[in-house]
């Protein structure tokens, strides 16, 4: 909060978003202008990292500062840089489980990266976005990409078919969102959220249905894209069918974008009708923890498990939304960057484990995996571990610091249907660990899925969630000042 | 309803009336200077026995559609097959509302711009305007029930889309150079000069594209009667037929004079009063689409597409970008 | 007269809206969608936004919509094979919401407006300007970045495009 400037023209503050746009046509190009073998495409995946780095180089640069650019649209500030270190970090992760992974299935084009890359832009601007019209445009760049890269197996029905789905509700549901901003335009005259802010401090909100009406159709649109009950219907069909290592983008990236733009809309924007939201997001909060968790114990297929346990863990962030207080928005940004390690961690060992095709995906084909690859088994166990919320993992500390914003706003039901779903997630996550260890092996593993890029990704994942879980103090901290900038 | 109004509206209905009149005029016209000049280019005589020179002849070929049985396919869809070749004349004709055909004159002490009705908006106009004209082409197509008549109908909507495009960008100088999307500006601006010579790129683009538009060759794929018989009016007779024969020099004479107004100066001249120069550079157009018909083959399908997304299209917007560029540069 | 044309254009549109639904015939459809747009557009123009008239008629009449027709007409559906509903006892709950939110709406529509601000384009200050002109300049100040960003949409849907749906890459 050192110097708070407004400028108009600030190219160096979308200077991210145009080094990632950059990298990504140099690495089309490169694509073009290479080999077209498909083995020899291990520079693009280089090259998509080294825009990364670069990007999240730049974006450190400014640290600490509170500037809006172009008319008041885009906003860089703590909290955008704390989503954009997310988003950077989970696509570098994802990069780096890619590289081996999209050779096996022989979707080793250079759109992939670029795809990536793209999509990234347009989670920076949901990130930054200080009016609807920035975050709705940088939803459309996101989602519309990750159609694209769901659909990206192309000879593999299954994956058309989660591509044509996801499109079709995405749509549906950017059709809501974009709905619920013509409603709030409508009726309050403004699209940047300070002013609607204004205006409902002006003149009230409760004798404004149509304003009203337009927050919940905002609050559908973000909730199909935060997969939350009943909007979820999509969720498993979409990360079973799409390529494993896009599960894994999509189960964080637009996560953790949708949550960046719903905190910064229900807080900037309509943090005077906090009544009225709260209720919609507790009922939200309610479903999605409670039906993500019950239908995930009844999963066979690890794909499909992890995509209910996403739309579980979508459950516990709304709690910290209902909380509304400092903790509460604090401890969102925590657990998005606790569930990039560990879900991403845990999608890259189904990578390894699994066979061309996306084969052995069971859950039973994971038998006898502790004496085969131990390795590979304590890690998963890890990341198990930490997605049922058990210490000293990063998964408790942000389940812990959520239910005690929810018990600080008074909301003691609603954390306590946290806690009892995150007992019930226990059993499916520990039946994992229980068939790695305690059965014997069914099958050969080899040959793993493995390169140096792949196993680089996992350890940064291990350490990141055990780091988060046993020093979260200072990752808090930072959390903490991140969302001064909300009130 | 006051009395400038009324005079208002009468002036006009007037305009409409001469204006829809001339296009009429010149269509039957059309037919026989086309007939005429075609077989001169190929040294024949064409229609000599109807009139003198065969001057009646378009007469006499209206009177032989007019009394020809009107048959509707059995299986075709009704509604669609009637509505289809209205569907195409009329876009054609509207868009000559804001065509500028001649200055300002001064009649009984009102002052009357010789164009229908000048909007801010003209440019867009004609565009959204003559992209509805594909709709009677593939509506013709579908409701004949006759794969012939599908596969032109087909080819045109396609063909059609394609080089909307150029057509669109082509314009696209001429309206940064005059920063206005009025035609009666943009006529005004070419003044000292026509933007033929400023804008030599867009305008070869534009007539190329306006071929492609108007369905003609060297770019008559939909109703290449080598391949589909007759395309998309295989089934058509009587008047309906004459309908769609009379949108085809309707479309010419439109895409014709959108090019004088846009790039040869509109109504602009010397000597001659402004409606006479206007006629004369349309009728120069006009020759020209003839001279064409007579000098080369069809395309080939691909061939087309190829021109006019690989060739075509970067090249237009090259125009563009090169036009911007020397703007910026001379301020 | 303006409230005249209104009433007719918004009665156009919503007829051939609900028509566009019911309809059986897919290519009937797509002409009912055209006209939907088409009187759309003519409602702009009651509002004075004479550009996103021509703008709407150009793209989604004059572009989209023949290439909807193109793909129909490819496909060549068949019109008398009955679309089965999946889920038949969908009804009566949609029926329910239908009638649900219409209630809502007119509760809505029932109660006292709160007037958001006044802009500061009025229609005098816009005809002054050129409406066109208007949107050039506002599209290359105030909403610059969306509308770069814009471009990289239309890049990814290209890419996408191409990526999907060519045959051999």
């Amino acid at each position: 909060m050192a110097n708070v400037s407004i400028m108009t023209f600030n190219i160096l503050s979308i200077l991210p978003i145009l080094t990632l746009a950059g990298f990504g046509m140099i690495v089309l190009l490169v694509d073009i202008l290479s080999s077209r073998k498909l083995g020899e495409k291990n520079l693009l995946a280089y090259l998509s990292l080294m825009g990364i780095i670069v990007a999240a180089i730049l974006a450190r640069n400014s640290t600490g500062t509170t500037l809006f650019s172009f008319n008041e649209s885009f906003a860089i500030d703590n909290y955008s840089l704390f989503f954009n270190f997310i988003f950077l970090l989970s696509t570098g992760l994802v990069i780096l489980i890619s590289h081996s992974y999209i050779k096996r299935e022989e979707i080793n084009h250079g759109e992939y990266y670029a795809l990536i890359l793209f999509s990234t832009i347009g989670m920076m601007l949901m990130a930054s976005g200080a009016d609807l019209l920035n975050i709705y445009i940088g939803l459309e760049v996101m989602s519309i990409s990750i159609y694209i890269l769901t659909g990206f197996k192309r000879s593999k029905l299954i994956s058309n078919e989660a591509s044509l789905k996801y499109f079709l509700l995405g749509a549906f549901a950017t059709g809501f969102l974009l709905y619920g901003i013509s409603l709030v335009y409508g009726s309050t005259g403004a699209i940047n959220l300070k002013q609607i802010a204004g205006f409902i401090a002006d003149k009230g909100s409760i004798s404004n249905p149509l304003l009203l009406m337009g927050m919940a159709l905002i609050i559908i649109g973000l909730g199909f894209k935060v997969a939350s009950v009943p909007f979820h219907a999509w969720v498993p069909d979409v990360y079973e069918g799409a390529p494993t290592t896009i599960t894994a983008f999509m189960s964080v990236g637009p996560k953790a974008a949708a949550f960046a733009a719903f905190l910064r809309i229900l807080m900037t924007a309509f943090g005077a009708t906090h009544y009225e939201w709260q209720k919609i997001i507790y009922i939200l909060a309610l479903l999605t923890m409670t039906v993500g968790n019950v239908v995930a114990i009844a999963q066979t297929n690890v794909k499909r498990m992890l995509a209910y346990s996403s739309i579980a863990h979508a459950g516990y962030l709304l709690i910290a939304l209902v909380a509304a207080n400092d903790m509460g928005m604090s401890s969102v940004l925590f657990y998005i960057l606790a569930y990039t390690f560990m879900n991403i961690g845990a999608l890259a060992i189904v990578i390894i484990v699994s066979q061309k095709g996306d084969e052995f995906i069971q859950i039973h084909d994971f038998a006898g995996l502790g004496f085969k690859h131990p390795g590979l088994a304590v890690a998963m166990s890890l990341f198990m571990l930490s997605m049922a919320g058990i210490p000293p993992t990063a998964g408790f500390v942000g389940k812990f610091y959520i239910f005690s914003a929810a018990i600080k706003s008074g909301y003691i039901g609603l954390a306590v249907i946290g806690v009892i779903n995150s007992v019930i997630s226990v059993f499916y996550y520990l039946r994992i660990m229980v068939i790695m260890y305690m059965k014997e092996p069914t099958r050969d593993f080899n040959p793993l899925t493995l390169s140096p890029l792949i196993v680089v990704a996992i350890v940064l994942s291990v350490i990141g969630t055990l780091h988060l879980g046993i020093f979260p103090s200072k990752i808090m901290e930072i959390a903490q000042q991140s969302i001064l900038i909300l009130k | 309803m006051n009395k400038d109004l009324l005079i208002y509206l009468t002036i006009t209905c007037i305009k409409i009336f001469i204006v829809f009149g001339v296009i009429q005029f010149m269509i039957i016209s059309m037919i026989w200077f086309e007939r005429k000049i075609m077989a001169h280019m190929q040294v024949r005589l064409g229609p000599m026995r109807v009139g003198p020179h065969g001057l009646l002849q378009p007469i006499a070929d209206g009177i032989k559609l007019l009394f020809k049985e009107d048959i509707i396919p059995e299986k075709a869809n009704k509604f669609l097959f009637v509505l289809a070749p209205v569907m195409t004349l009329v876009p054609a004709l509207i868009t000559f509302a804001v065509i500028p055909f001649g200055d300002k004159i001064k009649i009984f002490g009102y002052s009357i711009d010789l164009v229908i009705t000048d909007i801010n908006v003209g440019f867009l106009y004609i565009f959204a305007v003559s992209s509805l004209g594909v709709y009677g082409v593939v509506m013709a197509g579908w409701a004949s029930n006759n794969k012939y008549s599908l596969l032109g109908g087909i080819r045109s909507s396609a063909q059609m889309i394609s080089y909307e495009l150029t057509l669109g960008l082509s314009l696209i100088g001429v309206v940064m150079l005059t920063g206005s999307l009025s035609l009666v500006d943009i006529v005004n601006a070419q003044a000292k000069i026509w933007n033929i010579i400023l804008q030599p790129i867009g305008f070869f683009i534009y007539v190329t594209s306006a071929f492609a538009e108007v369905n003609r060759t060297p770019f008559d794929l939909p109703e290449a009667e080598s391949e589909l018989v007759a395309g998309y009016h295989t089934e058509y007779s009587s008047m309906k037929f004459a309908m769609f024969f009379m949108a085809e020099y309707a479309n010419m004479i439109t895409v014709s004079a959108i090019a004088v107004t846009f790039f040869l100066g509109g109504w602009q001249g010397p000597f001659l009063p402004p409606v006479v120069w206007f006629m004369l550079k349309l009728s120069g157009c006009l020759f020209f689409f003839i001279w064409v018909r007579s000098t080369y083959p069809r395309l080939r399908y691909d061939q087309l597409m190829h021109f006019g997304w690989k060739f075509l299209l970067p090249l237009s917007l090259f125009n563009i970008l090169i036009t911007g560029l020397v703007m910026v540069i001379k301020g | 007269m303006e409230a005249y044309i209104f009433y007719i254009m918004a009665a156009v549109s919503v007829t051939a809206a609900v028509y566009l639904i019911f309809e059986k015939n897919p290519v009937y459809s797509a002409l009912y969608l055209i006209l939907t747009l088409v009187s759309i557009a003519a409602l702009y123009i009651l509002l004075e936004a004479q550009f996103i008239a021509a703008v709407q008629i150009i793209v989604y009449a004059g572009a989209i919509m023949v290439l909807f027709l193109f793909v129909i007409m490819l496909l060549s559906l068949n019109i008398k094979e009955e679309l089965k509903d999946a889920i038949p006892f969908q009804k009566i709950p949609a029926l329910f919401m239908g009638i649900l939110l219409f209630s809502v709406l007119c509760i809505i529509l029932k109660s006292k407006f709160v007037q958001g601000k006044q802009g500061e384009y009025t229609s005098a200050y816009v005809a002054s300007v050129g409406n066109t002109k208007l949107i050039g300049n506002l599209l290359f100040t105030d909403y610059l970045l969306p509308f770069e960003i814009t471009s990289i949409l239309l890049f990814v849907a290209a890419i996408g495009a191409i990526m999907l749906a060519k045959r051999k890459l």
